[in-house]
């Protein structure tokens, strides 16, 4: 087993929800007051969203 | 006012999202485990970049994102010592000089390298000490988990309990050692990915590096230090009195960075176990230096978060309280606290998804160790030995059921101590610190003899026993007389341990002198430095995956970091 496809798949999956959610609330000031303004979800989306997709392409490559 | 939350449906999908996975893995793996070798050595072929980041992050559990998170808000900087000094050059001797005799001994744990270099007496004390040991550090991850969960979610203490044990022994039993390496390499990412947005946005709240620099320098003066304590690693390590740590130097440099660093890295099971499931002898030798390039960048993680807590709380217009037991201020609640304070609906569920898989990992380090030590080291050697490989992966199995069982009742035995840290370090220091004299002794002086090593070992354990008996620091220890007293619980530990490696080493090299040498060079072939031919890495190898030039810019990258925070 290559444990990169659980990891990707772990990481593709939970960064592609909170980026969803951090769109979806892109307007929510209240949710994001206490991270200094700032939609952490969805950065943080997309970097899990980008590093479980590189695992995902070096383990299927 | 501590502030209120609660978690979101979101934040329960993370969570079962990720326990899906960690379960799932060790489903996956229960096919392969047909013999007790792949159960409870992982099979000796697991890639060494897996193996490296299962090193660090088997070590990541309660008392790195606590302890470390506390002693970096009680301390600052000077708490990455435990990252450096405290494990840099361990590591690197570790896998240029250890590892070769660990791997090429084909025995199966530290206890079994034992028995082969010296005797059975010798292996049985190292194994029963450690068994316990393990099963103790176990329960107090579990108890550490419950409790959080208590305080932070309100979630029902027993329940917590029983709900992480459960998991930890499905994934354990199911995949063995090998599922336990590879759901410590998903917990290590997902630790990176759930602390690092706490950093950023903590750093940009206290006005970035040099912002934090200048309200920390506001805390040090108000403490009655130097400006600049709380963001220096040595420069105010000349003296005990003139650092909050209350350590000078020279217990520093000798007690964390040469006896407690070397005994833990280098002879301590439950991280060497990583590096013998490595799929060759340089895998195995490269599998401390891979662990050791994150290990020196985890203070940003793990001790960063406290040093702004603290700046946080000193500073009226921010206005953080730590969550504490019963009104208290608990510097243990550090990071809970900080993931409470930034992070919104979605990102909190990560972050508190990732402090449970620290204090898992830490959980199944211990008792993956613990089952491999139980059945090789103890029930192979005095219950029933000479039984075939499927008996013994039985036992394996049951070993993992009895090991969670066991820590269950040490988490409930741990909740009558009340500073997790201070009691690791105590137990640490009476049984490993003497360790590393026996082993360095036994690989490296072919005339070491079973005995002498054995009574050396019993008299350095003693040795710390009594230093400890007979010292008092912060109201501790004492319990004889009160001859010397130590301005912090942390200087009598390292001075301690000193003490027990010393009375080690001198007894035993003095115990060989009057003992004789059972064991024949051939027996001693491929377990002292001397009588083993020098080891040449595989052929194949490009020259900087080479443990030598490796351990080079590993050395190189953490002198660079003393450096710029000196």
């Amino acid at each position: 087993m290559d444990i990169r496809i659980p990891i990707g798949l772990l990481f593709a999956i939970l960064g592609l929800i909170l980026a969803i959610f951090g769109l979806f609330t892109i307007n929510d000031t209240e949710l994001y007051a206490r991270s200094l303004g700032k939609n952490i979800n969805l950065w943080t989306g997309i970097a899990m969203l980008a590093f479980g997709g590189m695992m995902l392409y070096f383990a299927t490559k | 006012m501590v502030e209120t939350f609660t978690l979101g449906f979101l934040d329960y999908a993370i969570m079962a999202i990720y326990f899906f996975f960690v379960l799932g893995i060790g489903w996956a793996l229960k096919k392969y485990m047909k013999s007790s070798a792949q159960f409870l050595e992982g099979g000796r072929n697991i890639p060494s970049w897996i193996t490296g980041l299962a090193f660090i992050s088997a070590n990541l559990g309660a008392l790195e994102v606590f302890g470390m998170g506390a002693s970096g808000a009680k301390y600052g900087l000077m708490t990455a010592h435990f990252y450096l000094i405290g494990a840099i050059p361990a590591m690197i001797f570790l896998a240029l000089f250890m590892m070769p005799f660990y791997y090429g001994s084909k025995a199966r744990s530290v206890p079994e390298y034992l028995k082969l270099r010296f005797d059975e007496k010798t292996r049985g004390f190292n194994a029963f000490s450690f068994a316990i040991m393990t099963i103790f550090a176990s329960g107090i991850s579990m108890f550490a988990l419950a409790r959080l969960m208590e305080v932070m979610l309100h979630w029902n203490f027993h329940y917590s309990i029983i709900a992480s044990a459960v998991i930890v022994l499905v994934y354990t039993y199911l995949g063995g050692l090998k599922s336990a390496i590879y759901n410590e390499v998903l917990q290590f990412f997902l630790i990176v990915i759930g602390f690092l947005p706490l950093v950023i946005i903590g750093l940009q709240d206290v006005g970035g590096w040099d912002g934090l620099t200048m309200r920390l320098n506001e805390v040090a003066v108000q403490k009655g230090y130097a400006a600049g304590t709380w963001t220096s690693m040595w420069k105010f390590m000349g003296s005990a009195a003139s650092n909050p740590m209350g350590v000078d130097w020279m217990a520093m440099f000798m007690g964390l960075g040469f006896v407690l660093a070397f005994g833990y890295w280098c002879t301590n099971f439950l991280v060497v176990q990583r590096a013998m499931a490595a799929n060759s002898m340089s895998g195995a030798r490269r599998t401390p230096l891979i662990g050791a390039l994150p290990k020196m960048f985890l203070p940003i993680l793990v001790i960063v978060p406290g040093m702004i807590a603290i700046a946080l709380m000193s500073s009226p217009d921010k206005g953080l309280i730590l969550i504490g037991n019963n009104g208290q201020m608990d510097y243990n609640m550090i990071i809970p606290t900080m993931l409470v304070h930034y992070y919104p609906t979605g990102l909190l569920g990560l972050g508190i998804t990732a402090l449970m898989a620290s204090f898992m990992s830490g959980m199944a380090g211990n008792v993956t160790a613990f089952n491999t030590v139980f059945t090789y080291d103890i029930y192979q050697s005095y219950i029933r030995p000479g039984k075939s490989d499927t008996h013994y992966l039985k036992v394996g199995q049951f070993a993992t059921i009895f090991g969670v069982a066991v820590s269950i009742a040490a988490a409930y035995v741990a909740a009558n101590f009340n500073n997790i840290m201070d009691f690791l370090q105590l137990i640490f220091a009476f049984v490993n610190a003497p360790l590393f004299a026996t082993f360095m002794l036994g690989m490296f002086w072919k005339r070491t003899t079973g005995n002498a090593a054995f009574w050396g070992l019993l008299a350095g354990t003693t040795a710390a026993a009594l230093h400890y008996s007979l010292t008092i620091a912060e109201g501790k220890g004492g319990w004889l007389a009160q001859w010397v007293e130590y301005p912090s619980g942390m200087a009598q530990g390292f001075w301690t341990a000193m003490y027990a490696w010393t009375v080690c080493f001198v007894i035993t090299i003095v115990l060989t002198f009057f003992t004789k040498q059972l064991k024949t060079d051939d027996d001693l072939r491929g377990l002292v430095y001397s009588l083993t031919p020098k080891t040449h890495d595989e052929t194949g190898i490009v020259w900087y995956e080479k443990p030598v030039v490796m351990a080079a810019i590993i050395g190189t990258i953490s002198i660079i970091l003393t450096i710029i925070f000196w």
